[in-house]
């Protein structure tokens, strides 16, 4: 009864997503208020309607309904009661039904929080959103219902992926697609501005919220998903360039692009139309993401299904959504004026630097990525691309952007003098080439690769704090700076320590493999390891050996660890729990191999020592919250009435 | 005409998409089935007089598992190799591909080692004859030495069961 009932809600959040895009939009066209008024009400139905939905189907993981084919195939009896709730996103099925909720989600957002936008406009943008929507729910409804069932049903489920049973895993998706889908607001902003004409500051203005919240989250995903791997799959990598990490990567690198040159059309008029187009990049590339990870085209560990409808269905989607986007923008280009003439040194040309580079960065990473699959679709042979690649492209490409980065934020728009910026940085770039260098020598001697990081590291650091110490010169206090300044700048500054993490942890890491009998030890890093035997452990759905490593120092025990060796029961599938002593400064991880004879006294013991590998996530965590504090300025939230005049040239907080 | 170039280059990709769709990444349908499997002989790992030639599994039903140390995904199908050899008998040949570290034998002290025997093909030369598209890559060869069936990418327990076993048996191993 409740799988028929979540089936149901569907296929009226379905009509509703119909109405919400057919009427609103006919509406806008014709000047109809009343039609246009139905896009709130429409928007915020369809959100309840999936909510019913996806309650539906929690409660089938919740009870064990093994007669629903989703929860056979992805749940078990045994399964924690947490992991059960998060089996429900952990299929293909499921995972499309959290995809429709978000997007009905940011469609309800923006159905409440428009009230200074123009109805016309509010009618349009939703429109589209309930456009985006039919497709998806269509997809749910005719490849992926989530609610079959399978009569008879088995006597237990198959259980949840043992890999995906992990704390990271419970939010690393709802917030990857938070992100994704929450690109699709800036698309529909793009969309309604084209459809309207209207391309003006203040479209520019209202997009830029939802992008940098949008923006935050799909980093708090990849984040997480970067952090899961990195305790999970037990081989102390956090970034493997797998077609799946780089589908939520893409997408990230355009958003970033998007949100930079957002402020360049808000402040001054100029790249509309690249704007524009850097908008609906953004969406695009997450409706690729969803349908390179959904249909199966690239091999991947996390690759779901491979069915050719599927495949087929969201490519047919994919092509009608991207391609009568693109057809509208060509259509309506040449409309698009561009205002604001500006000098090779100023803002507007360093941001623009900024969007080529990451463009690229984008394209290297889209080109690594699709080129299998290019090369198979051309007879050329079956090859993969592996990290080499990647690292040797796209580190060269990011480092002069991230040098620019802390030039960039200190330039006035429209032009700059050289000779200026010179005199206000030189001591800054002198410290950070002169750490840069000296840095490596006090840790292990010269290494290019970290000179080169701690130089951006520092560099950005520095000109963060030049750019809030001219601030205050100015007259400004701590206090009455704009959010959006601090935001911009903890979020570079948090981009500085993560790549002060990254440089630390990828250069100067150590890691062994050993045979350890109990009792024996080895050293790392200054550590002593003391295998102290493993013992038999049931968990709730697996069976494990737990073995007991001591960690010290100096003759003094710091902490005792206890990596795991997993049989699920369901699956019979093998997995390596890595235990892992975090601290500030460096993380010590220890995993277990395989038992190296009958009795399982000798075990193959991996140990890492990564030093300031939590850098990364903090660094990590200031650009998210920077996102978050920027969205929330206030300046955002003023009626249209009083912005409609062109924004003020001398305004700074980009 | 540059406002059209996003469409042009946006409809390219899609017309690999569509062709991609209907390729199947995992299934390589190797021009190798039902030829007598590639000849060679290649030193062992681990045992410095040994080589190591196809001929020598003659008469028996055999897998030949390509993998390398640098390769991850070879670490997860390791344990489900060194489980199925737990469990039952088989005769699994580990091709040593271009492991240019030498870190198989030191791999396999530590994690267990499933097979009969590792043959090092430190240049790659005999993974080419073999049609050897990535590591890992599974061979199923019969009796009379013919390339039967060839799965790429890890085993894992399901694909094992759906696929291997019933060949397997078809073979009479």
């Amino acid at each position: 009864m409740i799988p028929e009932l979540g089936h149901f809600a569907i296929i009226i959040a379905l009509l509703l997503a119909i109405t919400q895009a057919v009427l609103p939009l006919v509406g806008a066209q014709r000047g109809n208020l009343t039609l246009m008024a139905v896009a709130r009400p429409a928007a915020q139905g369809q959100f309840v309607f999936l909510i019913i939905a996806y309650a539906c189907l929690v409660y089938s993981f919740l009870v064990n309904d093994f007669t629903v084919e989703n929860v056979a195939r992805n749940s078990f009896s045994q399964l924690p009661e947490v992991y059960r709730i998060t089996a429900s996103w952990g299929s293909h099925e499921g995972s499309l039904l959290v995809w429709v909720l978000m997007l009905a989600f940011w469609g309800a957002a923006v159905s409440v929080f428009s009230r200074h936008l123009p109805d016309d406009m509010v009618a349009r943008v939703i429109g589209v959103m309930g456009l985006i929507s039919i497709g998806f729910i269509a997809f749910l409804l005719l490849t992926s219902n989530p609610f079959d069932r399978m009569i008879p049903p088995p006597p237990d489920g198959r259980d949840m992926n043992p890999l995906l049973q992990d704390w990271g895993m419970i939010i690393h998706p709802p917030m990857l697609y938070m992100g994704y889908v929450g690109f699709a607001v800036a698309f529909s902003f793009a969309i309604a501005a084209l459809i309207s004409g209207r391309l003006d500051a203040a479209w520019a203005r209202w997009s830029r919220p939802w992008t940098t919240v949008a923006w935050a989250f799909l980093t708090l995903g990849i984040v997480l998903g970067s952090w899961w791997a990195y305790r999970e799959l037990g081989w102390g990598g956090w970034w493997f360039w797998d077609p799946t990490e780089n589908a939520s990567f893409m997408p990230w690198l355009a958003g970033t692009a998007l949100i930079h040159s957002l402020a360049v059309s808000e402040k001054r008029g100029a790249f509309k139309a690249w704007t524009v187009l850097l908008a609906l990049t953004t969406f695009s590339l997450s409706l690729l993401g969803t349908f390179l990870v959904r249909s199966g085209v690239l091999s991947s560990v996390h690759a779901f299904a491979t069915d050719p409808a599927r495949g087929a269905f969201i490519l047919g989607f994919l092509a009608v959504v991207i391609g009568g986007s693109l057809i509208l923008y060509a259509w309506r280009a040449p409309k698009m004026v561009t205002g604001g003439a500006f000098n090779w040194f100023s803002r507007e040309a360093m941001l623009l630097a900024n969007n080529v580079v990451l463009l690229a960065a984008m394209g290297a990473v889209l080109l690594g990525t699709l080129y299998p699959l290019l090369m198979d679709a051309l007879g050329m042979g079956k090859i993969s691309v592996g990290p080499p690649y990647f690292n040797a492209v796209f580190v060269p490409l990011m480092a002069p952007a991230l040098f620019l980065l802390g030039v960039g934020p200190l330039t006035r728009w429209k032009g700059e003098s050289l000779p200026d910026m010179v005199t206000r940085l030189k001591w800054a770039l002198a410290v950070a080439v002169v750490t840069g260098f000296a840095l490596p020598f006090t840790l292990e001697g010269f290494n290019p690769w970290a000179t080169l990081g701690f130089f951006l590291a520092i560099w950005i650091t520095l000109s963060v704090l030049i750019g809030f110490r001219e601030r205050l010169k100015h007259g400004a206090r701590l206090s009455s700076l704009p959010r959006t300044f601090w935001g911009m700048q903890l979020a570079h500054f948090g981009l500085a320590w993560g790549i002060a993490g990254m440089t630390l942890v990828a250069n100067y890491e150590q890691e062994k493999d050993v045979r350890m009998n109990v009792g024996d030890h080895t050293t790392l890093a200054g550590y002593t390891f003391t295998f102290k035997g493993t013992t038999e452990h049931d968990g709730p759905n697996y069976r494990a050996a737990r073995g007991t490593v001591e960690v010290s120092r100096d003759g003094k025990l710091l902490n005792t660890l206890h990596p795991e060796k997993r049989i699920y029961n369901a699956s019979g599938m093998p997995m390596t729990e890595a235990a892992v002593d975090y601290s500030f400064t460096s993380d010590i991880y220890v995993a277990l191999g395989e038992p190296l004879d009958d009795e399982a006294k000798t075990w193959a013991v991996r140990v890492y020592h990564k030093p300031f590998i939590n850098w990364m996530w903090y660094g990590a965590t200031l650009m998210i919250l920077g996102g978050f504090l920027a969205a929330s300025d206030r300046r955002y939230r003023i009626a249209v009435k009083k912005l409609e005049a062109p924004a003020g040239a001398v305004a700074r907080g980009a | 005409m540059k406002r059209w170039i996003p469409l042009v280059l946006f409809a390219v990709l899609v017309g690999f998409f569509a062709k991609g769709l209907f390729l199947n990444p995992r299934e390589v349908p190797s021009p190798f089935i039902g030829k007598p499997a590639p000849t060679f002989t290649l030193p062992v790992v681990g045992a410095a007089e040994r080589t190591f030639s196809p001929e020598e599994m003659k008469g028996k039903v055999w897998l030949l598992n390509v993998w390398a140390p640098w390769c991850v995904s070879c670490r997860q199908e390791h344990e489900v190799l060194m489980s199925l050899v737990r469990e039952r008998e088989l005769a699994i040949v580990g091709l040593n591909w271009k492991d240019k570290k030498r870190e198989a034998e030191q791999l396999l002290d530590q994690q267990g080692n499933p097979y009969v025997a590792v043959p090092d093909d430190l240049s790659g030369k005999t993974g080419i004859d073999y049609g050897v598209t990535g590591t890992p890559e599974t061979y199923v060869i019969d009796k009379s030495g013919v390339i039967q069936m060839k799965h790429v990418g890890p085993i894992t327990p399901e694909i094992w069961e759906k696929k291997f076993e019933p060949k397997l048996k078809e073979l009479g191993a």
